[in-house]
């Protein structure tokens, strides 16, 4: 039986796609019901092509001030998380001291912590301390859960990196500024990038932590959870749809360029 | 897993870089330099919470009045007798969830690691991109897919499954939505990635002359496959479920958008105590209890799998 055995050596093949379809159906949905033109006020059946809401992406209220403060506190727990994740994945890789381990921990138990338990423990420390909720509460929460994942992605990268590069550049005589700039910092590089990308996509998306900790400030993710309950405008997916295509985008365009680097090299 | 011996387990993975430790001289109070900011914030925002919740949960009193430390225990006990069908609930769904993540990521997985060829790239870029879409407003999608006059409920309905998962109580009557069967299966949709990256990490290291050697042996592809490679992809399964199963007992967005009264699980029951109940030390104690039961259930894990290289 020829079609039984193709598709036993296809298996995992067909397998995976079936996955990778899984995977992107929400997406998909999401790009076709953004030129929907729904009755009433929720977004969920299928009735007419319209392609309103992409001509008028902020024409809801609210919105696009949500999204716009959802990029900034990003942005802001970006460069918070990477600058303090580095140091300490560089501390830990690169010296021996006392209490690395309970060092170890600290950085793990974060990401092995379920949000909602942070999220509840961080407010009651807010509601103790007195602090206003909001933007700046949103931020110190985003900055405390991307930090061990900075850490681990550069850490990684700082572990499989040649210590013989540095002595070389001892040798020729580098100081040891000269050799983190242009040595040391290159080479970690794709590990920082990684750790700073992913911070991006953490705190952009957190709906959890941000919601206990936010009082009354609304981020794009807590604006599409009221949406859910009051009614949603098109212009959610069309956020949405631009989030994916901008993600592919950027990812494809600096495959490019590394890839044209490498051809470069060789 | 379970069969997995102490002499069968993976080898740890030898490190790629030479070990480096040059006695330095100078710098002797660098690191404490380096770390000092990152811990502070840690031990600040994420340590320190913790202690002021322990105290919060053995509090008693009233918003009005203010509340006080009684180490009044028995608000766990309430607690956990009040709840506990939402415990078991949280655990049943992430489990389920965990294993389906298990048996839809490792195709997946396998197939960018060895047989994606040219197209490895563009399918890595199709699993991390939906990231980037707020993942609501993906969740909220599911909606769409499994609403109940929809092709998937109808196609379910006609194949009979639906009568079978009636049977088993994962769904109710004609419709997917607000039942089990849609928590699970939004549950699984959000943290399959987190499934995927791990699984593909391990996957890749593995030496393909393995697999030539176990051919060479006469080892047919499953023997292989039983033999070689998921052994020696432990520390990614390993991971993969603890980064699967540890989120998704706590999550309250699945059960809240895509199921019903009957679904809610501990988040759920957490998010109300804490932001409409106001009733802070039951809250507390819930999600120490919780926290408890997820470090008790994982530290038994990590021991019966028999890896210690998780991240």
């Amino acid at each position: 039986m020829p079609f039984v055995n193709w598709l036993k050596r296809h298996l995992v093949v067909m397998a995976g796609i079936l996955t990778l379809a899984y995977l992107l159906l929400p997406n998909v949905i999401v790009t076709v019901f953004s030129f929907n033109k729904p009755k009433g006020r929720f977004n969920y059946a299928w009735q007419q092509f319209s392609l309103d809401a992409w001509k008028q992406p902020c024409g809801v209220a609210d919105m696009c001030g949500s999204l716009s403060l959802s990029l900034q506190i990003a942005v802001w727990a970006t460069v918070g998380a990477t600058i303090l994740g580095t140091m300490i994945a560089f501390a830990l890789v690169r010296y021996r001291f006392r209490a690395r381990g309970a060092v170890n921990s600290l950085i793990f138990l974060p990401m092995a912590m379920p949000e909602v338990v942070m999220a509840a423990s961080l407010l009651t420390l807010f509601l103790n301390m007195g602090a206003q909720l909001g933007f700046y509460t949103i931020l110190i929460a985003h900055i405390m859960f991307c930090l061990s994942f900075v850490v681990t992605a550069v850490k990684a990268r700082v572990m499989s990196m040649d210590p013989r590069l540095e002595e070389a550049a001892r040798d020729l005589y580098a100081g040891p500024v000269q050799t983190f700039v242009r040595v040391t910092l290159p080479i970690a590089a794709p590990g920082i990038a990684a750790g700073a990308l992913l911070s991006f996509a953490l705190s952009f998306d957190d709906f959890i932590i941000t919601n206990f900790n936010a009082g009354s400030t609304v981020t794009f993710p807590m604006f599409v959870w009221g949406s859910a309950q009051r009614g949603t405008p098109v212009q959610i997916n069309v956020i949405g749809t631009a989030m994916f295509l901008v993600a592919v985008l950027i990812t494809l365009f600096s495959m490019l360029v590394t890839n044209r680097r490498n051809n470069q090299k060789a | 897993m379970s069969t997995l011996t102490e002499a069968e387990a993976p080898p740890p993975l030898a490190p790629t870089a030479p070990e480096t430790k040059p006695p330095r001289k100078r710098g002797r109070w660098t690191p404490y330099w380096l770390l000092l900011p990152g811990l502070l914030w840690l031990i600040v925002f994420f340590a320190l919470p913790m202690i002021y919740q322990a105290s919060t949960s053995v509090q008693t009193g009233s918003l009005e009045e203010g509340y006080k430390v009684t180490w009044h225990f028995a608000t766990y006990w309430d607690a956990l007798s009040e709840y506990w069908p939402q415990f078991l609930r949280s655990v049943f769904y992430a489990a389920a969830a965990t294993v389906l993540c298990l048996l839809l990521g490792y195709p997946l997985a396998y197939l960018i690691a060895f047989r994606a060829g040219r197209w490895r790239n563009l399918i890595m870029i199709l699993v991390i991109a939906p990231f980037f879409t707020s993942f609501l407003i993906r969740t909220l999608a599911w909606k769409t897919i499994l609403a109940d006059n929809g092709p998937v409920v109808h196609t379910l309905n006609s194949l009979h499954v639906l009568d079978l998962t009636n049977w088993l109580g994962w769904t109710a009557g004609d419709r997917v939505l607000a039942t089990p069967l849609a928590v699970v299966c939004g549950l699984t949709y959000n943290f399959l990635p987190f499934m995927i990256l791990p699984l593909y990490t391990s996957l890749e290291r593995i030496d393909g002359r393995l697999h030539e050697a176990a051919g060479d042996l006469y080892a047919r592809p499953w023997t292989t496959f039983r033999k070689v490679t998921f052994p020696l992809s432990m520390p990614g399964v390993v991971s993969g479920t603890l980064l699967t199963f540890i989120p998704a007992a706590g999550d309250y967005v699945n059960s809240e958008l895509l199921g019903s009264t009957d679904t809610r699980m501990i988040g759920n029951v957490i998010q109300t105590q804490f932001l409409r109940i106001l009733d802070y030390p039951t809250a507390a104690a819930l999600s120490f209890i919780l926290m408890a039961a997820i470090l008790a259930m994982v530290t038994i894990y990590i021991r019966r799998a028999g890896t210690e290289d998780l991240v």
